[in-house]
């Protein structure tokens, strides 16, 4: 059963008359890391939150899990990172990552285990008492991927994630979260806009060009786990990453027949 | 917390500036009507202090009353219009023009409506003056709540009453203090200014109205005394609550 799928999904803003996705079709399969990568205005970010029910598509459908979208959020089936940490300052770092299991009920010594878990998995441990105001944008943006963790959804929203932080951060924060990915097997869906970062990380990237948002096609990473350092000098890599531009440089334009085949053999 | 040491250039200003006042006298034979001493006016503020600490503390639950009822009712008003967003639409501008309403010139009118001489009219006029600014501060703070945030309750499927008590109630204390903190200068205010316009024989704005007319300014000063000393305590009891219970917002914290 696919952990998402999205049929025929269109989404027009009634402000100013805007088409931000059409006709989207998305299949994610169980354990997949799906990049979705374009420039802005593509409306990635937007089918993001179509996906996690935080906007409702003007048509198409979306099930998540099986469910319809409606249900899967209210049944806790995702976590969602957004690119600024969103923890809130009068919580401590502990209390950030357990709001989503006290909103599931979850009891204090439950709550307490599992925080001490996800602070290990963050390598945070230590920063339990302190409040985001003293965390680095780094640290913090840990905290929020720990607090979108905690209840283990099977499947994790993040919209440009490590889009604030300094390029070192970035490429050391992609490392983790490859790790914590493969220790949890979750299905992520990650929104960038590095080329680079989206090869990296994904199993799959998919590109969308803008006005009205679209899926350009679809690019499938068979570089090898775990990807360390040297993947990012992998010759395999950059064939990726061109492939990858390619794609967006082509947005607007229609693809030849023999090219549809080529991007369909990619799958 | 600020250390002792910041206090210091605070603290020397102070004693400069209660120095030049009571070498000036001296210096220029300034008469006493016109401007006691100091060392006169904390002279009278002991001597007298069986008239007039009872009347400042007289005084005193007034202000706190009034302080307690308006802000009360600031905070209630805040979170109604707050919640029903058609209700702030119709109210706010209203709200924020009566804010430029002088409201001490009700006094005389509040007199006759609670009893002159009764305490209900100084409460009433303390809660109207600082009922406005909490109201609008209040409310300030439940809007600003971050919209991510409350994105990110939704995504927990979290219900409107939940997302105010995590997120909006949160959001909104600071502006909640700041707003109690004015409110607890005004609440002393209006007291005694009600009190101008007739009181108990016993309260302090009577007692520095009084002082004045009889040309007894060293009583009218030390009246002036205790009435800030016990705006200040009043001042410093929010300030205390507020570094209790808002110690995440930006100026509180000792990171």
């Amino acid at each position: 059963m696919s952990v998402v799928e999205i049929k025929g999904v269109t989404k027009t803003f009634a402000q100013g008359n805007v088409t931000a996705l059409e006709d989207i079709d998305l299949e994610l399969e169980p354990g997949e890391f799906v990049s979705l990568i374009g420039p802005s205005g593509c409306g990635k970010s937007t089918l993001l939150r179509v996906i996690g029910d935080l906007t409702p598509p003007t048509s198409g459908s979306v099930t998540v899990n099986g469910k319809p979208a409606r249900q899967a959020r209210n049944d806790g089936d995702y976590g969602i990172v957004f690119q600024d940490a969103v923890l809130f300052d009068w919580r401590t770092v502990a209390k950030n990552i357990a709001l989503p299991l006290e909103m599931l009920g979850w009891d204090r010594d439950r709550r307490k285990a599992r925080v001490e878990t996800m602070l290990d998995l963050v390598e945070l441990r230590g920063f339990a008492d302190h409040h985001p105001w003293q965390l680095s944008g780094g640290m913090q943006q840990r905290v929020s991927i720990a607090r979108a963790l905690a209840f283990e959804p099977a499947l994790l929203l993040m919209d440009e994630p490590f889009g604030a932080l300094d390029e070192m951060t970035r490429e050391r924060l992609n490392l983790e979260l490859l790790s914590i990915w493969e220790k949890l097997g979750s299905t992520v869906v990650f929104v960038t806009h590095s080329i680079s970062e989206a090869v990296f990380l994904s199993t799959r990237v998919v590109v969308m060009s803008p006005r009205p948002g679209r899926i350009a096609g679809h690019v499938a990473i068979d570089l090898p786990f775990p990807r360390t350092v040297e993947t990012r000098e992998d010759p395999r890599f950059f064939e990726l990453v061109t492939k990858v531009r390619e794609l967006l440089r082509r947005r607007g334009e229609h693809l030849l027949p023999e090219e549809e085949e080529l991007l369909e053999a990619d799958r | 917390m600020k250390r002792i040491g910041e206090w210091v250039p605070a603290l020397v200003v102070f004693a400069v500036v209660i120095a030049a006042w009571e070498g000036a006298i001296s210096a220029f034979h300034i008469q006493q009507f016109l401007l006691p001493r100091p060392s006169d006016i904390v002279k009278t503020f002991w001597t007298a202090r069986h008239s007039l600490w009872p009347a400042g503390w007289y005084t005193f639950k007034e202000a706190l009353g009034g302080f307690a009822i308006g802000s009360g009712l600031g905070i209630v008003f805040a979170t109604l219009v707050g919640r029903f967003k058609n209700v702030g639409t119709a109210v706010m501008p209203i709200a924020i023009a009566a804010n430029a309403v002088p409201i001490i010139a009700f006094a005389p009118i509040f007199g006759a409506w609670f009893g002159e001489v009764s305490p209900h009219s100084k409460m009433a006029i303390a809660a109207v003056l600082c009922f406005l600014p909490v109201m609008v501060n209040t409310l300030r703070g439940l809007q600003s709540a971050s919209p991510r945030q409350i994105e990110l309750m939704r995504s927990y499927a979290a219900s409107e009453l939940e997302i105010w008590r995590r997120v909006r109630v949160p959001t909104a204390l600071p502006f909640v203090f700041t707003a109690l903190k004015v409110a607890s200068v005004l609440a002393m205010i209006g007291a005694i200014v009600g009190e101008y316009f007739g009181g108990a024989f016993n309260a302090l704005g009577v007692l520095i109205n009084n002082g004045a007319q009889i040309f007894d300014f060293v009583t009218a000063w030390a009246g002036i005394l205790v009435a800030s000393l016990l705006g200040l305590a009043l001042y410093g009891a929010v300030a205390g609550a507020e570094r209790l219970v808002v110690r995440w917002a930006p100026d509180m914290r000792d990171a």
